[in-house]
């Protein structure tokens, strides 16, 4: 299955936990699109970096449309407001982080 | 892709900032993070007895931010009578005149009316969302164009969402039937529910409507609008197609 890798950039005026970050973006897909979308996302979190306040995620390709929705969707992490703001996609995370820099100045 | 739609796909215009006008610590988060998530414009509703200082006071926190100010008035007519007086008072002073349609009756009207350049509705009543076919048919042969705020998307939950999403749904499928333009919009009142325009587009996909679309929606749509207008409010402007191009002396003698 091919799977696509997304980074994220996380805004909220608390500081966000892994897990916290992790479950929002979950609770996003299963109130879009329930269970039988989220069974279809392969979702999961690869990495998380609470000083720049990234993350990168990865995702079944067939379901990558559904899942930005989602990311876009959250409004909260944690008990805090929250925005997650779509940085870059690509299909390795190589060159997701060969890429990544150049989009960070942006 | 020909050139100069090209350059319009990247000119990207939110046509729907809402803070409350008077009060710049709230007007200038909002105009600074549209910057910074990539707008090059921005229309901010004021109402219609709006004192000329806190335009200039918006306009020069636009120009620090890098981004143009598009005056934009909300009607909210009662009846059809009230929306032509509105027209006819307020369609000279703004470069974007929208009409939030309470009424099958001010909706009919306004979709023919070619004074008025965006229908919109309430999202929270989708009982009060009046674009059907016959809304669409009147308004592709006038110049409004249907347009949709994507903050209700994000802020509304459970069935409130559910509710607006269908009628959304419905909403695409007859403007793109009937070719009316769609111009998408943030209807933020806080910097935390504004998104980049890209992002948006992904969020619209929740009804149906297609990347390039809700792009257009954010970019083409809403430029040739303020473009049109922008036309229409300068002084040699008599008609369409009809402008001044000579007064008092540099008139040729007869």
């Amino acid at each position: 299955m091919r799977q696509r890798y997304i980074a994220a950039r996380i805004e909220s005026d608390q500081t966000v936990g892994e897990r916290d970050f992790y479950n929002a973006i979950w609770a996003s897909i299963l109130r879009l699109f329930g269970e039988y979308g989220a069974s279809q996302t392969e979702f999961g979190l690869v990495e998380f970096n609470p000083e720049k306040s990234q993350a990168i995620l990865r995702c079944s390709h067939k379901a990558l449309d559904l899942v930005k929705a989602s990311i876009v969707a959250v409004t909260e992490i944690g008990n805090g407001k929250a925005a997650v703001h779509l940085l870059l996609v690509s299909g390795t995370l190589k060159s997701l982080r060969r890429k990544l820099p150049s989009r960070e100045k942006d | 892709m020909p050139e100069d739609r090209d350059a319009a796909m990247k000119f990207f215009t939110d046509l729907h900032l809402c803070p409350h006008i008077g009060r710049m610590d709230q007007a200038r988060p909002l105009i600074e993070k549209s910057s910074e998530l990539g707008y090059d414009a921005v229309g901010i509703s004021f109402d219609l007895g709006v004192m000329q200082r806190e335009v200039e006071e918006l306009r020069d926190a636009c120009n620090t931010f890098g981004v143009d100010l598009v005056t934009r008035a909300n009607l909210m007519p009662r009846d059809s009578s009230g929306l032509l007086r509105n027209l006819r008072v307020l369609r000279r002073k703004f470069e974007v005149i929208a009409v939030l349609c309470s009424s099958k009756a001010v909706a009919r009207q306004a979709a023919k009316d070619r004074r008025v350049d965006l229908l919109s509705f309430l999202s929270t009543d989708t009982r009060k969302r009046f674009f059907d076919s016959a809304e669409a048919e009147l308004a592709s042969k006038g110049t409004a164009s249907v347009e949709i705020d994507m903050a209700p998307l994000l802020y509304l939950q459970g069935s409130q969402r559910i509710r607006l999403l269908s009628r959304l749904r419905k909403e695409t499928q007859i403007a793109r039937k009937y070719n009316v333009p769609i111009v998408l919009s943030s209807g933020a009142d806080s910097p935390r529910l504004l998104r980049k325009p890209d992002e948006y587009a992904f969020l619209s996909y929740l009804f149906g409507l297609d990347f390039p679309n809700a792009m257009r929606g954010f970019s083409e749509n809403p430029k040739s609008i303020v473009e049109r207008n922008k036309k229409r409010l300068n002084s040699s402007y008599i008609a369409p197609g009809v402008y001044l191009v000579r007064r008092g002396k540099d008139c040729p003698d007869v």
